[in-house]
């Protein structure tokens, strides 16, 4: 099982644990996490599932892929460690994982 | 399109299926484009019977040329989030070339001119923006509502769906109060086919949109000069990769935005009163429970499916459903099919308020494409919500509704009602 902790822009914090191989925008829907409207269903093409990610998880994971790129770059709130949670895939080697989600999805 | 064409389109009733059973036709003879089942209500059946039994259909005989249509959700999803396949170039609209849509915009451009146009002017719509709006719009609102006559007859359309749209969109461009009708008939203008409406000719509609372009141009120079604001204007001028947009663009992209915010959102205050009216049910969930006004406007969205479709044309030769697209083809994605495609939305035929996931549906497109303004249409429409339900009981309608007459805009041009004060 995986632990993840989401942080709300407020500060509220929500622990979920999950089985890997789901992603990250599920882990959050599937637990009542709110912040995250994953509006597509993880398809990559709405952004409404958009999380900011610590540097040093960021490495963990796959890069961002080209379409989640293009989908990020449409987002006013976009940073660095920017990410779609539907692009994310929950594995044993992200137990632990810290994301904050923002303020708005757009 | 030639004049000929658009004679036959507006002229002609032949390619018209008002009153005919979809059933009883040949499947290949179903043409969605002609715009009198949408007038007429009529649609739904023939949406349905192309998902049951051609999903991905293509009609070879119609006013504006053979199309395929694309009727579920899943196979919606697929042609909205391949733009490498499927481009919105030359035009979203199913018919080639209205001079209004040869107007160049970053909703019928593909990557990467699209996305540096589009991520220039989001940032006025984008959330964070928005909040600091709300107070001015919920102030809109509220004159609005209460300027209305209680317990006699009026229509919806004119006097909130057009003014709360009108001056909603006035706020974004900070456009001159008085002035405001203007933008209203510059976007009716942009979208009618000539002799059903507001123009009786082309000429005419070039008039007009000539005269759109010297007042957006006087505003642009206005506010060039002067310190950068948040209106969407003074972002444009302002703005590295817009300020040196040529005439043309400007003016493309302006109109996008009022005709993108105008019918669109108008259709969906609109199309909430009649959703209510049909669904007495879910009208009395709301009385009791206006914690569900979110969610009820995330379903108005859906169910209304204010744009009835957006177009495409294959880039490449290509296969959907079994289907061989070939390069050149206009795919049309008809968004009101796929929010009624059972497989995808629970009891996708009924107007459900506390539905769940009812931010699941196809009204806002998908993809790089995805509406621009969707937050904002989301707010107006539950700031408007929130303030009928403190002052009325009832929002009545009292006659049959008029529907407007395309198969683009789904939408109503007269709903006479009578307000109910709360007792
Ligand atoms: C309920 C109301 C609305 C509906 C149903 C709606 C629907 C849509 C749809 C279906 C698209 C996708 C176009 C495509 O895929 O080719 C779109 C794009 C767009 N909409 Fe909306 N819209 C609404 C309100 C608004 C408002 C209020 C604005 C004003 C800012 C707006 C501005 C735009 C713009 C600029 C685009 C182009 C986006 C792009 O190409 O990247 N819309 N809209
Ligand atoms: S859920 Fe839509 S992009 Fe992630």
């Amino acid at each position: 099982m995986v632990n993840i902790l989401f942080i709300e822009h407020d500060g509220t914090e929500h622990s979920v644990t999950v089985e890997p191989g789901g992603s990250v925008m599920l882990a959050a829907v599937t637990n009542g996490v709110p912040g995250i409207d994953a509006d597509c269903g993880g398809s990559c093409s709405c952004a409404t599932c958009h999380v900011y990610v610590n540097q040093e998880w960021l490495k963990r994971m796959d890069p961002v892929n080209p379409i989640e790129e293009a989908m990020l770059s449409m987002s006013s709130d976009r940073k660095e460690n920017s990410r779609l949670s539907c692009q994310i895939t929950v594995t044993d080697e992200l137990d632990g994982l810290v994301v904050t989600t923002p303020e708005f999805q757009f | 399109m030639t004049e000929v064409a658009i004679d036959e389109q507006t002229n002609l009733s032949k390619w018209s299926m008002v009153g005919k059973d979809p059933y009883a036709m040949p499947l290949e003879d179903i043409d969605l484009s002609h715009p009198g089942i949408w007038q007429a209500n009529q649609h739904l059946p023939f949406l349905k019977r192309l998902r049951d039994e051609a999903p991905v259909h293509f009609c070879r005989n119609s006013a504006v040329g053979p199309y395929w249509s694309v009727m579920k959700y899943q196979d919606i999803m697929e042609v909205d989030t391949s733009p490498a396949i499927y481009s919105s170039e030359p035009t979203v609209a199913i018919v080639d070339s209205f001079e209004e849509f040869a107007l160049p915009s970053f909703i019928s451009m593909d990557p990467p001119k699209h996305d540096e146009q589009r991520k220039i002017v989001q940032s006025v719509v984008a959330p964070a923006n928005l909040k600091k709006l709300e107070g001015l719009i919920r102030q809109r609102v509220a004159n609005i509502l209460d300027s209305l006559p209680v317990g006699e007859e009026f229509d919806w359309v004119t006097n909130v769906s057009i003014e709360l749209t009108t001056q909603m969109l006035a706020t974004l461009f900070d456009f001159p109060f008085e002035d405001r009708y203007k933008l209203t008939h510059w976007s009716d203008v942009a979208t009618a086919i000539p002799g059903h409406g507001v123009v009786d000719t082309r000429e005419q509609r070039w008039e007009a949109i000539q005269e759109c372009l010297v007042y957006f141009t006087n505003l642009w120079n206005a506010r060039v000069n002067k310190a950068p604001g948040i209106d969407l204007i003074s972002m444009l001028a302002h703005g590295e990769s817009t300020r040196n947009m040529p005439p043309q663009e400007f003016l493309g992209n302006i109109i996008l935005l009022i005709v993108g915010g105008n019918d669109t959102t108008r259709n969906s205050i609109s199309g909430g009163v009649v959703a209510l009216n049909e669904n007495p049910v879910e009208y009395d969930k709301l009385r009791n429970d206006r914690t569900l006004i979110t969610n009820m406007v995330s379903e108005i969205i859906r169910w209304q499916t204010p744009l009835a479709y957006m177009r495409r044309t294959a880039k490449v030769d290509t296969v959907l459903h079994d289907q061989r697209i070939k390069a050149g083809d206009k795919v049309v994605m008809w968004y009101a099919s796929g929010n009624r495609d059972e497989e995808v939305i629970e009891r996708a035929d009924s107007f459900w308020i506390d539905r769940p996931n009812a931010r699941q549906h196809l009204s806002f497109g998908f993809g790089l494409h995805r509406c621009m303004g969707n937050r904002l249409a989301e707010m107006q429409l539950r700031i408007l919500w929130e303030e009928i339900m403190q002052r009325f009981q009832m929002v009545e309608i009292v006659g049959e509704p008029q529907r407007i007459y395309s198969s683009f805009i789904k939408g109503y041009s007269d709903l006479p009602v009578v307000l109910h004060p709360l007792s």
